[in-house]
């Protein structure tokens, strides 16, 4: 536990003086915010029109709307995000022999592996919180309803932890940044298209596909329904990303 | 507390160490000497948990290497050929942490960085980003991550690489002082430093042992005769041919000296035979300026170069 915690330090002072960071969390925001103000626009401009032509006859419900659009733009974003803060947890240690030094301390894999991964999902935690602030405004002067978007960020929690663990193990596999960016990338853009390889697809075949997209599983929670067949896909994901990150770490004390 | 039994490893079908079996005892200075590509750090890095052995056993403190992991690296200071630096991090805040996965415990963890950054005169730098240090700055950082949390052996890969004169001979003497207290295993192509600060050197060329002693014992095994070497004003031909003929000289090999410039000549005599009076008598005789006479022993670097040049 003790080995975790400091693993976990120095990896987040490492994540605060390292210019890919503040990059990735200053795009994000960026974006967040962007993508928000035009959402919203474009939201309660149709809505005028609505109303203009009177077809308004039942209430439209804007945040609502906004909540939802926002959580799925988001969700694409991270898509990009997520693959640069995993990029350099393992294959940074590789390439300056800090490997070398925790593979020879009584600090163990897991531990090393667990305090990397924590780091990360902190960091992410980090990003959400700064987005959270637009989302807030929607809240506190749209009346929206909570739950939908407090399932929407536990979906973009899980979704997070998920990719988080897959880029987690994409870099103990090489000792190049780059490298380790574009694969992961790669790998999270093929599960995601998935989706639309399953619409020429029938049957069973269909079924695995759609069950395999790890955006497909994010729409429930934007609705505000909390399906634990979800959160068990997603924990799962992370799972079997931690597992294979902890053979690719113990193969690399073991075999060389 | 270190016991290497016939220990091999093979890099995709090249045998990078090969059979190599020794001991090192408690409180001692092990100099592990080899020519590049011998095969040091491989060996190292076995004996540190970094990799397995493809064949042999290695133990540490009675603790097997690969079996027991986690018990020798509890045991263990290793300093690799290129120190495990994080770059962003200060000198005080990356010893701390090293400190911390070693499970120095936190009331003592101050003092105790102190104490080892006071050893490797790194105290002047503690508050730097490690990534500005020069390399022999960063090198005795690397030393001090090895001494962190006091570990009974101390395997140092080249500890003395890129420091100064005045930092290599306070490194040295640091692990001169560990003797005793600590068991020491470090690699080095210096052998000034092997004869300096190792109670025992093993030397290894490509792959194997090709000599285990102390550092004194290896020069007096090598030593096959007795050398003199002379500076002679005078015509070198007859000189050489004078020499040769003394008794008990077995062989002589002449510098000639250019423009009339006195030549040097060195004079290989059957062991345990001291020749300088004859020699200088039979220069003088012959009415030739002796310039200089002096016994040449023979270095650890002869040694050296013979052992690992001879197939
Ligand atoms: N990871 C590796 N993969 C393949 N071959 C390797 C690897 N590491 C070392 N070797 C090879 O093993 C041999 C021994 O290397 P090693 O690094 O142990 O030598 P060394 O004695 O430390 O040399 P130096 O004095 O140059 O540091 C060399 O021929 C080297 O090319
Ligand atoms: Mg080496």
């Amino acid at each position: 536990m003790r080995n975790i915690l400091a693993i976990w330090q120095r990896e987040m002072k490492s994540y605060f003086v390292s210019p890919i960071a503040y990059a990735v969390l200053t795009v994000f925001l960026f974006l967040c915010g962007f993508f928000f103000y035009s959402i919203l626009s474009a939201v309660i401009q149709s809505t005028m029109m609505q109303a203009q032509f009177g077809q308004g006859s039942q209430p439209v419900d804007v945040p609502g709307i906004v909540g939802r659009s926002f959580f799925g733009t988001t969700s694409v974003v991270l898509l990009f995000m997520i693959p640069m803060l995993t990029m350099g947890l393992f294959a940074e240690e590789k390439k300056r022999g800090t490997m070398e030094l925790l593979l020879t301390t009584p600090v163990g894999i897991v531990q090393t592996m667990l305090g990397k991964y924590l780091a990360s999902l902190t960091f992410l935690l980090i990003m959400y919180a700064g987005s959270g602030i637009t989302i807030a405004a929607l809240l506190i002067y749209g009346n929206a309803e909570w739950r939908p978007i407090l399932g929407g960020y536990l979906g973009l929690l899980l979704y997070g932890a998920a990719l988080l663990a897959l880029g987690l193990f994409i870099s103990t596999l090489t000792e190049n940044q780059i490298i380790s960016v574009v694969i992961t990338f790669g790998t999270i853009l093929v599960l995601w298209l998935i989706e639309s390889f399953s619409s020429g697809a029938t049957g069973v075949a269909r079924d695995v596909l759609n069950y395999l997209s790890v955006i497909g599983h994010l729409d429930d929670f934007i609705k505000g329904v909390v399906d634990t067949s979800h959160i068990i896909y997603y924990l799962t994901f992370a799972f079997v990303g931690l597992f294979l990150t902890y053979r690719s770490l113990e193969s690399m004390r073991w075999k060389s | 507390m270190i016991e290497v039994e016939h220990l091999s490893k093979v890099y995709n079908g090249r045998r990078a160490v090969d059979d190599i079996s020794f001991r090192v005892e408690k409180g001692e200075i092990l100099g592990f000497l080899g020519p590049n590509g011998a095969g040091k750090t491989t060996t190292m890095r076995i004996l540190t948990c970094y990799m397995p052995a493809t064949e042999g056993t290695a133990r540490v403190a009675g603790y097997d290497v690969f079996e027991e992991s986690l018990e020798v690296r509890k045991r263990i200071g290793y300093m690799p050929e290129s120190p495990p630096l994080y770059h962003e991090m200060t000198v005080y805040s990356y010893l701390d942490f090293v400190a911390k996965i070693k499970g120095t415990p936190s009331s003592k963890r101050k003092s105790h960085i102190d104490e080892v950054m006071q050893k490797t005169s790194i105290g002047d730098v503690r508050n730097r980003v490690i990534g500005r240090l020069s390399k022999g700055y960063k090198q005795r950082v690397g030393v001090a991550q090895a001494l962190l949390n006091n570990p009974e052996v101390l395997v140092l890969d080249e500890p003395t690489i890129g420091l100064d004169p005045k930092q290599i001979f306070e490194v040295r003497s640091l692990i001169k002082s560990l003797a005793g207290s600590h068991t020491v295993i470090l690699s080095t192509h210096i052998l000034p430093e092997v004869s300096m600060t190792c109670s025992r050197v093993v030397i290894i060329n490509k792959g194997k042992v090709v000599a285990m002693d102390t550092p004194e014992g290896l020069a007096n095994q090598m030593k096959g005769a007795e050398r003199v070497a002379l500076l002679v004003d005078g015509p070198a031909p007859a000189v050489h041919e004078k020499l040769s003929s003394i008794d008990g000289v077995l062989g002589v090999s002449a510098e000639e000296g250019k423009n009339g410039q006195p030549s040097r000549f060195t004079v290989e005599c059957k062991l345990n035979t001291d020749l300088r009076r004859t020699l200088a008598a039979a220069v003088v005789s012959q009415g030739w300026g002796l310039l200089e006479l002096r016994g040449v022993s023979v270095s650890l670097e002869d040694v050296f170069i013979n052992l690992i040049t001879k197939e």
